[in-house]
């Protein structure tokens, strides 16, 4: 069983902890070795969010090392290029195409990096990016808080395996009164993946 | 069947386990999990105590009466209950009493990084450090049974990455339920029990007789293993440290130590003859790598890693690199090319109630001498209204002491609710009796915010969700003597600086609670105020009340209406009357 470590970031409140935990959980039922970590406290509070989520044969540290991270997800735009120093040149990157302008840029102290500045800073070291349209679809489908299920399914579309355990993996975490409307995005993202990856 | 479980949540159900009945605690991260882990388990008593001294005592008197018994705080809430901590190591626990601590090397959410190992060191009392959440979950069951065994207080370490990192933990059989018999009579045995120095004399031997035994304990017991590679390098480590090592010593030979006090010397001593090198790989202090080299063993640790911050695995390898341990990885990837990114630091958020008040004390100008909560966020910038913050408690003694320093600037201590009943009782009756003349102003919003929501004395609501008795901060200072007192909402902004600046002018000690409840937990939300781009001129002052929803755009001020609460303040401050609320809030 080949090591996969994922790093996923983003901003307090977007759903970055459920998805990691769907996504470590996924991994144990596909029979390997798993673990996460990540630091929050404070993240409600608007700062970032960053969760490590490793599956392998034996995982021992719970925090992906530097350069080694097989994928990164970006919820956020700018939290993604943050992640850049943990890519290598085999290293896929899924980026929800949404950003949330941090303070100092809403009192105009400094300005938001364009699309194009982060991609390309990101592409500095892998040349596997894709921007995955992950809020709109959320919202499409009437709930934009959804947009971390939709790159849940971009990424299954990568990752692999048994689509039945990523499923079931979402039903069992999401409140039951979303577990359709989460499968549909699920799909939408696998769609997506699909339809975007050459 | 393996489930996944954080640390938290593995201590919560090893406590369960073992027969743990009674949990006491003060929320504080990244310890606050396991007490709201623990509730959910049938049949155990648990609750939040004011502070982490209370929570220790409580634990130490169930302790005494036989029960299994666990207290948890953060590592500086160690400090806080480090007098019951010397005092039971003394007198013994009897019961199982299990004192869980979690350090926070890296200070995600603290104001220190101490290394709470020397505690069990300076208190004499055993510690454990598990390495990920199956050991997490087994050690709380070793640690009542050494507990038991030895009559003596166990310290479980974990730190932020055993704490809040999840792993597989294997699912036991429920525990047997116990038939409730008769109660059992308390036990009176004074001798052992009351701390005068005749007593603690006779005691003092026999904590330093069982630290001997818990040596011999450490030696043989399975807590501690040599897992055998190769020769070349010996590494003796301890908890998340043992994880990274392992990563980047993948064919070393490793002394894996699960009880970090007392050290199994003998063990130390065979292992370090197993192996030409010896290093120590631990984070913070050199606590394992001090003992090894006292006792005679030559060893490396802090000269190669550091004694500052959290590892991590690339920390680990770059100075073993450094070192020349291991061998430098092949250089595959371009260095990553500077770009500066702007940062995001966290903020109060949209609607805060505490928002009002820096915003008014900034305005007035005001020494503000503050403490620990959400509203330390009032430091930050565009507020940047607050001039000190230290530890619970100590913005009301640190204004009464520049007050009687003589200082001329106008001073507020600042605290929130929950801060209050931990520790700004004490200095706010020394305010009165001192004849000192600080405002101290209490932002209370019903809640312990920081760590997510707990309940606290004055919510009305125990850990266990049971309606109680609610503590009315203004009648509590007014029962201390208090007479100038004032209850007011921070959505007012004119009718607050109103109050401060009569509290500041009166010279009298004083008290204003500002009432809100915090819109997280309240989760209350207004209509979005309105900006008219004609009106406004886009002078930026709404800005300053550092309002995560208020945007400069080229022309005018922009209000982003999924993040907006509707608090209305920034109406309040715009010069030009540009932002409209559709309803007054209070």
């Amino acid at each position: 069983m080949k090591k996969i470590d994922f790093l996923m970031a983003g901003v307090g409140g977007q759903g970055t902890i459920l998805a990691s935990d769907i996504l470590v959980e996924v991994g144990l039922q596909m029979g390997y070795d798993a673990k996460k970590s990540e630091v929050h406290g404070m993240s409600q509070r608007g700062g970032t969010v960053e969760s490590h989520v490793r599956w392998g044969e034996k995982v021992y540290s719970p925090v992906v090392e530097k350069g080694k991270a097989d994928y990164l997800i970006g919820f956020e735009m700018l939290e993604a290029a943050r992640w850049t120093s943990y890519l290598n040149s085999d290293s896929a990157v899924l980026v929800n195409r949404f950003r949330i302008p941090p303070p100092s840029v809403n009192l105009g102290q400094t300005s938001y990096p364009t699309e194009q500045e982060l991609e390309d800073y990101i592409s500095t070291r892998t040349g596997q990016f894709q921007w995955v349209e992950g809020t709109a679809i959320a919202q499409e489908l009437g709930n934009p808080a959804m947009a971390g299920v939709v790159l849940l399914g971009a990424l299954f579309a990568r990752v692999g395996g048994a689509e039945d355990i990523w499923l079931n993996v979402i039903e069992q975490l999401v409140p039951i009164k979303f577990v359709e409307l989460n499968k549909q995005a699920f799909n939408k993202g696998r769609e997506f993946g699909l339809n975007t990856t050459a | 069947m393996k489930k996944l479980m954080s640390g938290n949540e593995a201590i919560a159900y090893g406590a369960y386990l073992s027969g743990v009945k009674v949990g006491s605690a003060y929320p504080g991260t990244p310890s606050t999990e396991i007490m709201e882990n623990f509730v959910k388990y049938p049949g155990v008593y648990t609750e939040w105590a004011p502070n982490e001294k209370v929570a220790l005592d409580v634990g130490v008197g169930s302790a005494y009466a036989g029960t299994r018994t666990m207290v948890t705080m953060k590592h500086v809430g160690m400090n806080v209950a480090a007098d019951p901590l010397f005092y039971v190591s003394y007198t013994g626990s009897n019961g199982g009493l299990v004192i869980v601590n979690a350090d926070d090397p890296g200070m995600h959410s603290s104001q220190n990084e101490q290394d709470n190992r020397n505690y069990a060191k300076f208190a004499k009392v055993p510690m454990l450090e598990p390495a990920d959440s199956e050991e997490a979950k087994q050690y709380v069951g070793v640690a009542l049974e050494i507990s038991e065994t030895y009559d003596t207080p166990v310290i479980l370490r974990t730190v932020t990455r055993i704490s809040h990192s999840k792993s597989a933990v294997e699912i036991e059989p429920e525990p047997p339920l116990v038939e409730k018999t008769a109660l059992p009579a308390y036990q009176r045995n004074p001798g052992k029990y009351v701390m005068v120095p005749a007593n603690a004399k006779r005691r003092h031997p026999v904590v330093v007789e069982r630290q001997k035994q818990l040596s011999q304990y450490a030696e043989n017991s399975p807590l501690n293993r040599i897992e055998p590679g190769d020769d070349r390098i010996g590494i003796i480590t301890a908890g998340i440290a043992y994880q990274y090592a392992r990563e980047v010593f993948p064919t070393a030979s490793f002394l894996k130590l699960g009880m970090v006090n007392p050290l199994p010397e003998q063990l130390i001593r065979d292992f370090a003859g197993q192996v030409n090198e010896v290093i120590v790989i631990e984070e913070l202090e050199p606590f394992i790598e001090e003992h090894v080299r006292l006792m005679g063993i030559a060893v490396r640790g802090k000269e190669i890693f550091p004694n500052i911050d959290e590892f991590s695995p690339q920390i680990v390898r770059e100075c073993a690199i450094a070192a020349g341990l291991i061998e430098a990885e092949p250089a595959s990837d371009t260095p990553v090319p500077r770009f500066d990114l702007p940062v995001r630091p966290p903020m109060l958020c949209p609607g805060c109630g505490h928002r009002g008040v820096f915003y008014t004390l900034k305005q007035l100008g005001v020494l503000v001498l503050g403490d620990i909560g959400c509203y330390t966020l009032g430091a930050a910038p565009p507020l940047a209204a607050m001039h000190t913050t230290g530890c619970m408690g100590a913005g009301i003694g640190v204004a009464h002491g520049i007050d009687k320093a003589g200082v001329i600037d106008r001073c507020v201590a600042i605290i929130g609710d929950s801060t209050f009943f931990h520790s700004g009782i004490n200095p706010l009756i020394n305010v009165l009796y001192n004849q000192g003349t600080t405002t101290t102003i209490v932002l209370d919003n019903r809640v312990t915010a920081m760590t997510g929501h707990q309940m606290h004395p004055g919510s009305g609501r125990t850990l266990q969700n049971k309606e109680t008795f609610q503590v009315n901060i203004s009648a509590l200072a007014r029962g201390i003597g208090y007479e100038k007192i004032d209850e007011v909402s921070p959505y007012d902004l004119d009718k607050l600086s109103a109050v401060v600046e009569d509290h500041l002018a009166s010279k009298l000690p004083s008290l204003i609670v500002v009432k809100h409840p915090c819109v997280l937990y309240a989760r209350e939300k207004h209509p979005v105020p309105v900006v008219d781009p004609d009106t406004c001129v886009n002078c930026g002052t709404c800005l300053e009340l550092g309002c995560s929803p208020l945007t400069q755009e080229e022309d005018s001020i922009s209000i982003n209406p999924m993040l907006c609460n509707g608090c209305g303040m920034c109406a309040q401050t715009c010069p030009t009357g540009a932002i409209q609320i559709a309803e007054i809030n209070s």
